[in-house]
């Protein structure tokens, strides 16, 4: 690695925003603002600001408390409490810390909910989430959003009906009640227009990859990237500021002919471009990261970076139709696509980005992912001729990330890889 | 508690006889039940010319649609313990519910060629995706996934869940040319009312004298109604009600249990036939949910069938991990079912790695605890092979409710 890590400028405006946002929540009691908890997957952060109201999402808390190896205990508290082994981790590890006196990422106490916003897309244990949570906090509404499945591969119109009829008679009632505000259309809309702004920026920003060398991870350092996007700043002014810093951060890159940004420096020879399908592994996040960039290994798309909103294919919030588009947006995320239309996503990363392999980190508890995926990889495959692998991981549960287990896979894979090359570049020369 | 009454070893002949004679009954059911290949429908599809055969998944759909069309849904519940998996397993990650392996299998294996359509009702995220292979794998005529409503106004959720079926509709009518009329789907309706009706007396002679139908015969008869026509069924119904409603059988020390978690992927035999051996009556349980999904008639005679339909899932919807609770808590709904049945206990049962089972049983246990009814929890998979844990634990649950010989349900 070449350089120190210097902080970004747009690192140091994340790192504000964040802190920004828990230092309101810790106050939320004195300062009379309303609190939302909700899912990130088909967020309605734009309808939680149009009524001045502050979003936690359990989901972010989690991975924080994974980040933070705080994870493993929250588990284990939750399956003291009769959770089973078998299930999803992110809900044991949400439960163990709300058990454990609701302690936020930032160590300040995160206030409990005044509404429970099911608004949840592509995952059916969303859903078994909340009516835990709700049972935790009796009493506190829940406001559920029913984001139907791109069964067909499209969005019809009566899934659009039946979103905007869910905002109109169950969502904005709540919100209204909760709140003691009336639902503005005018100033939804404004705020929609940001979330097109920041929308925009976000796929050039992942369609830089398309340089050689990628200025960026598309997955390890993407997850960083989608943070103000997922984490209740889509639709603010400061998103739009962020994403426009960002994005001119990685033009600079590309100019210079840098590569991607890695926690010990730039990774100076690209050596594998990779496609990557499934969530990380939070617990042991820098070790996982280390054994690509070590490797060379850069990521160059990830479903995981869309599974909180897709606009690859055009999609932006639209201020002309706010609550269609609301419902619209929600139906788009990465795992509410069928399986075909996923595959079709992921053979297009792999095409336009030109990467050498395809790789899936299976998740142990999230069936929402995972189930599927041996099918994904058969089919890009045969499609593309290209090398696929396959590791296996937990989002943050400790005692599912094997070190030696997935170094030794992907060895193998960089070594196929590697190999692949040495053959292409010799059927080049003839 | 269920303490043989005196004289109960003094049974007349004519009880052992009626006993024995339910038996080939009983045989034919779990032949039918358990085919894999679905002779009994695919013949029944054979017969004439025009009519369907739809495929459908754990847990609910509204047969009455189907049948109308001139077709049978047949509930696919997986390979369970018939099957061996080997393609199955490329599909899935060791860390997913068993069942889905054995459907791909069966679906590879061509054991469900001659099926028109495959319905996946929405219930979990592996079904879900089940569907998306079936897509991938150009399976049937079509396939749907059901995106059963999370929302239960009429104008909401109802609007959409009827456009849904509507969809099921045309996709039968591309295969058959077929459109039911308002009287055929009033006659369709009525013929499954008739179903649920008799299935809901069976369980509620059995509440009284389990003895009568062991659970195990009682699942073989109600699992062939998922592969037959409804008629047929209908009729295996009544006659083994006219059974039931002898006083056959010799009761046995048993306590009464609830089954409670095992509504998708289905236990094997050998479990249902252990929690028997083990000291137990189940007189409730959740195993073939959709059959008794909704509670009650739906409006056999409405100018508007399918609203009825609609309008019946609405509000007529038993409880289950699958749908969203609000305002009308699960967990109330099984105490109150196991206080009706007047149940020593319940029994958690549910398929090892089901989210939506697993993520429901701490808060079901709490609502045990609070209102003093016992439980024991266990896992299984379909193809489970062992029983002797499941057993042992069932056995040492019953010994200990009969032993403090308390009345738990209070
Ligand atoms: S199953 Fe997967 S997508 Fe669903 S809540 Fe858990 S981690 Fe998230
Ligand atoms: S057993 Fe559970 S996880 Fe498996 S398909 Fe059925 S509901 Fe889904």
């Amino acid at each position: 690695m070449s350089k120190e890590v210097v902080k970004e400028k747009s690192m140091v405006l994340q790192k504000e925003m964040l802190a920004g946002l828990f230092k309101e929540l810790s106050q939320a009691h004195e300062t009379g603002k309303k609190v939302v908890y909700t899912f990130v997957p088909g967020n309605l952060s734009e309808l939680i600001h149009a009524f001045d109201m502050l979003p936690v999402y359990p989901e972010i808390n989690a991975l924080q408390s994974g980040m933070r190896k705080n994870s493993g205990a929250f588990i284990r508290e939750a399956e003291k409490a009769g959770h089973s082994e078998d299930v999803c981790t992110y809900v044991k590890c949400d439960i163990g810390m709300m058990l454990n006196g609701n302690i936020g990422p930032t160590g300040e106490k995160l206030p409990p909910p005044d509404l429970l916003l099911l608004s949840y897309t592509g995952c059916f244990t969303f859903m078994k989430w909340f009516e835990n949570l709700e049972r935790y906090y009796p009493g506190v509404p829940v406001a559920m959003l029913h984001t139907p499945y791109q069964e067909g591969g499209k969005i019809t119109q009566e899934m659009r009906d039946y979103m905007v009829e869910q905002l109109r008679l169950e969502v904005i009632p709540k919100m209204e009640k909760v709140s003691g505000k009336k639902f503005d259309e005018r100033k939804l809309a404004g705020i929609l227009e940001n979330s097109a702004r920041a929308e925009d920026l976000i796929v050039k920003i992942f369609d830089t990859t398309k340089n050689k060398p990628s200025p960026i991870d598309a997955y390890f350092a993407g997850v960083y990237y989608i943070g103000p996007i997922n984490t209740g700043f889509r639709g603010t002014p400061e998103a739009v500021i962020y994403y426009e810093t960002l994005y001119e951060e990685i033009l600079e890159r590309v100019r210079l002919g840098l590569g991607p940004i890695t926690p010990e420096g730039e990774m100076e020879e690209e050596r594998f471009r990779l496609v990557v399908e499934g969530p990380p592994n939070w617990t042991s996040f820098r070790e996982f990261w280390k054994l690509f960039y070590d490797m060379g290994a850069v990521v160059v798309a990830s479903s995981y970076t869309k599974v909180g909103g897709m606009y690859d294919y055009g999609f932006r919030h639209d201020p002309a139709r706010p609550l269609e588009s609301l419902g619209e947006y929600c139906m788009n995320c990465y795992t509410n696509l069928n399986l075909p239309q996923r595959i079709d996503l992921l053979e297009k990363c792999i095409t336009e980005y030109q990467a050498d392999g395809f790789l899936v980190n299976s998740i142990k508890s999230c069936n929402s992912f995972s189930a599927g995926q041996l099918l994904m990889m058969r089919h890009l495959e045969e499609r593309l001729g290209i090398p696929v692998g396959f590791i296996e991981s937990d989002l943050v549960d400790p005692r599912y990330f094997s070190y030696s287990n997935i170094k030794n896979r992907l060895d193998s894979f960089f070594q196929m890889l590697g190999q692949r090359k040495v053959i292409k570049g010799q059927l080049e020369i003839v | 508690m269920n303490a043989a009454p005196l004289g109960a070893a003094f049974k007349p002949d004519k009880s052992r006889f009626m006993f024995a004679a339910l038996q080939p009954l009983v045989e034919t059911c779990k032949q039918t039940a358990f085919d894999l290949h679905f002779r009994h429908a695919k013949n029944w599809k054979a017969a004439e010319e025009g009519r369907v055969l739809v495929g459908y998944m754990p847990i609910y759909f509204p047969r009455e649609v189907v049948h109308a069309s001139r077709g049978l849904a047949a509930g696919i519940l997986g390979g369970g313990d018939r099957k061996q998996i080997i393609k199955g397993d490329a599909y899935y990650q060791s860390y997913i519910c068993h069942m889905p392996r054995g459907i791909i299998e069966m679906a590879l294996d061509d054991n469900l060629n001659d099926f028109d359509g495959f319905i996946f009702p929405s219930i979990c995220d592996v079904i879900r995706n089940l569907s998306g292979m079936f897509r991938m794998l150009g399976k049937g005529k079509f396939v749907k996934y059901m995106d059963f409503p999370q929302n239960f106004l009429p104008a909401v959720g109802g609007v959409f869940y009827k456009k849904e079926l509507l969809h099921v509709q045309e996709e039968i009518f591309k295969i058959n040319g077929y459109r039911p009329s308002t009287d055929e789907l009033n006659h369709s309706i009525a013929l499954y009312n008739e179903n649920r009706a008799l299935t809901e007396d069976i369980y509620d002679i059995r509440q009284q004298f389990p003895w009568r139908l062991s659970f195990e015969d009682l699942y073989f008869i109600l699992r062939a109604g998922l592969a037959m026509p409804v008629e047929e069924h209908n009729n295996i119904l009544s006659q083994v009600l006219d059974h039931i409603r002898q006083d056959i059988g010799e009761p046995m020390d048993k306590i009464k249990v609830v089954v409670s978690g095992a509504f998708c992927e289905q236990p094997p035999p050998g479990v249902i036939k252990s929690i028997e051996i083990a000291g137990c009556y189940v007189v409730d349980d959740d195993l073939l949910l959709g059959s008794r999904w909704i509670q009650g008639d739906i409006d056999a005679d409405s100018d508007d069938p399918i609203g009825a339909i609609v309008d019946a899932y609405l509000k007529q919807s038993t409880f289950s991990s699958t749908v969203y609770d609000v305002g009308n808590p699960k967990e109330s709904r099984l105490i109150d079912l196991a206080r009706r049945r007047q149940a020593d206990g319940i029994l958690f049962a549910a398929p090892s790695f089901c989210d939506p089972a697993l993520l429901d049983r701490p808060q079901l246990q709490k609502a045990c605890d609070d209102a003093g009814v016992r439980y024991i929890s266990f896992q299984y998979s379909e193809n489970t092979g062992q029983f002797k844990v499941i057993k042992e634990q069932v056995g040492a649950f019953a010994d200990s409710i009969k032993l403090w010989e308390e009345e738990l349900v209070n």
